[in-house]
């Protein structure tokens, strides 16, 4: 039986990548600037809601579309806090992170051969997901323009096949994000072309130098954007895998139609702690924001005093530093970082092709962490010199 | 709270540098704020968190909570006889509480009997004292925040996205 994997399949990721965190995964002692989640345990109160609709017997399926009452919680949340308006109905949609809901909303919309706009570097999902779904990735190169897309850019990318733009702000992997001013010029494009936007919004309680805004609040976006956010990294609940999806009836409900068939519902121990987080998690939420501050100023200031130049981020927890001036490709530089100062990162080519320049450096980890990483690293830079 | 405050609270070991780092201020400016909230006893001390349960080669020390009801006396009501007892060394902590008793101390000492001792002997016979509840502590899960444990391993993945 040869060839029994497809290619679509066969040509995903690069395989240094693969390699590389193979190697990491197999040493031990090793610092992690590699992780893409928060270093905080989901806070006590929501694991203790989960523990307890347990106890209490909640163990069976929910309606595809999520609990009734986590999709209004959800409705409540948004409204109080950016104004958006979204039906419990028909509007929102409760996935299993917001992995699942991108490759949703990716199967729902695409016809063979249609374009997927992404500015790049950007999180790993995106172009694969297009192309399984038979779409064409178009990447657009941010690095000129300090990781942040223009309006310029964007509508020279824009071609009759072009169908959607896909938004990651604050971003993975470069913490950049967006002012209203900015997307409002975005907007305009976007609605010129009638293009629809995705926008994973998935870092946006992690934005500190000014607020957030969400794609559908701009004025006319609403209707053509799918806004994707989840519990992952605002209140740490990675490993329980809640998202969710909200926009226009007609799409939420073809997004759902082929949720109904591959994932049933999201596990509802996982949605009852999911309505807890926002019942009573904002103030950890808050604490765990000021703490990632923190950190923010004290790994940037100590990058860049290594010459390990990055673009300021203003919210997640990534810092994209510049390897170049160490003659190094990035995962070379990863790979011995690695070996003689065992700390680990990610090479910035995991987020794009053309980012040999550049590794992905994460700052979820407790200060002392952070503090002996630096430390490691000027060690390994004044060696490797 | 100012921040400066509340990584100390967490961390008392934190340097004036790198407060001034994590708060993209100045390091002198950082030590002036310290040495300000020093001199105004913002800042008393700072200490270090022991699990005693893991010190070797101690004599482990027994611990008490007093409830003490006393007679508030005139002008300066419970803060004068307050003072008379939190005055003994062996009182680690004293709080003013409402509901039946008046006052909850923290009692240290080496043995059950010294601390019997003391309630007896030195507690009791205070003459605005009227009367005393004392409960051994059998065992500390958490105190002042922190969880009374080993530290907990990385149960993270490495690497991921």
């Amino acid at each position: 039986m040869r060839n029994i994997i497809s290619a679509k399949v066969q040509n995903m990721q690069p395989s240094g990548i693969r390699a590389f965190f193979d190697l990491v995964l197999g040493m031990k002692e090793v610092i992690s600037l590699g992780v893409g989640e928060p270093d905080f345990v989901t806070p006590w109160q929501i694991r203790e809601a989960g523990i307890y609709s347990l106890e209490e017997g909640f163990t069976s399926y929910t309606s595809n579309k999520g609990l009734y009452k986590l999709r209004l919680s959800i409705s409540h949340y948004l409204k109080n806090r950016h104004g958006l308006e979204y039906s419990p109905e028909d509007e929102i949609l409760i996935t299993v992170g917001v992995s699942e809901a991108f490759d949703l909303v990716l199967r729902s919309i695409i016809e063979p051969q249609d374009k997927i706009l992404i500015p790049s570097p950007n999180y790993v999902s995106y172009g694969a997901l297009t192309e399984l779904a038979g779409g064409e990735p178009v990447y657009i190169d941010t690095k000129k323009d300090s990781f942040k897309l223009t309006p310029k850019a964007l509508e020279k990318h824009i071609d009759k096949k072009t169908k959607a733009l896909i938004l990651n702000y604050p971003t993975n992997p470069t913490g950049v994000s967006y002012t209203r001013r900015e997307l409002s010029e975005l907007n305009k494009v976007v609605l010129k072309h009638k293009l629809l936007c995705v926008s994973d919004e998935i870092y946006e309680d992690l934005t500190y130098d000014f607020a957030h805004t969400p794609f559908p609040s701009l004025p006319g976006a609403r209707e053509n954007t799918v806004y994707l956010n989840g519990f992952s990294k605002s209140y740490a609940m990675t490993g329980w895998r809640v998202g969710y999806a909200c926009g226009p009836k007609e799409i939420i409900s073809a997004m759902t139609k082929i949720h109904q068939y591959t994932i049933m519902c999201v596990s509802i121990t996982s949605q009852m702690a999911a309505c807890e987080a926002l019942a009573g998690g904002r103030a950890s939420v808050e604490e765990m924001k000021r703490e990632y501050k923190r950190r923010r100023e004290f790994m940037i200031g100590g990058l860049n005093k290594l010459g390990l130049e990055c673009a300021n981020p203003q919210g997640a927890f990534y810092a994209f530093a510049s390897v170049k001036k160490t003659g190094f490709d990035s995962l070379e530089f990863a790979k011995r970082l690695l070996k003689e100062q065992k700390v680990a990162v990610v090479p910035g080519t995991a987020f794009g092709g053309s980012y040999k320049d550049y590794v992905r450096i994460s700052y979820a980890s407790s200060f002392d962490n952070l503090k002996e990483a630096l430390n490691r690293i000027a060690v390994f830079l004044k060696k490797g010199r | 709270m100012d921040e400066i405050l509340e990584i100390l609270e967490k961390d008392a070991r934190a340097t004036a540098d790198d407060i001034a780092r994590m708060l993209k201020k100045k390091t002198q400016n950082v030590k002036d704020t310290i040495k300000k909230y020093e001199k105004e006893g913002v800042i008393l001390r700072y200490k270090t968190v022991i699990n005693r349960e893991l010190v070797k080669n101690t004599k482990s020390e027994v611990r008490a909570l007093i409830e003490v009801n006393i007679m508030p006396q005139k002008d300066v009501g419970f803060d004068k006889v307050a003072e008379r007892i939190y005055s003994f060394p062996e009182v680690t902590s004293c709080y003013l509480i409402s509901g039946t008793y008046d006052l909850l101390l923290i009692v240290e000492g080496k043995d059950l009997h010294t601390v019997s001792r003391f309630v007896a002997e030195k507690l009791s016979p205070l003459e605005n004292v009227r009367g005393t509840s004392t409960h051994f502590l059998l065992k500390k899960y958490k105190e002042d925040g922190v969880i009374l444990r080993h530290k907990e391993e990385n149960k993270r993945v490495a690497i991921s996205y």
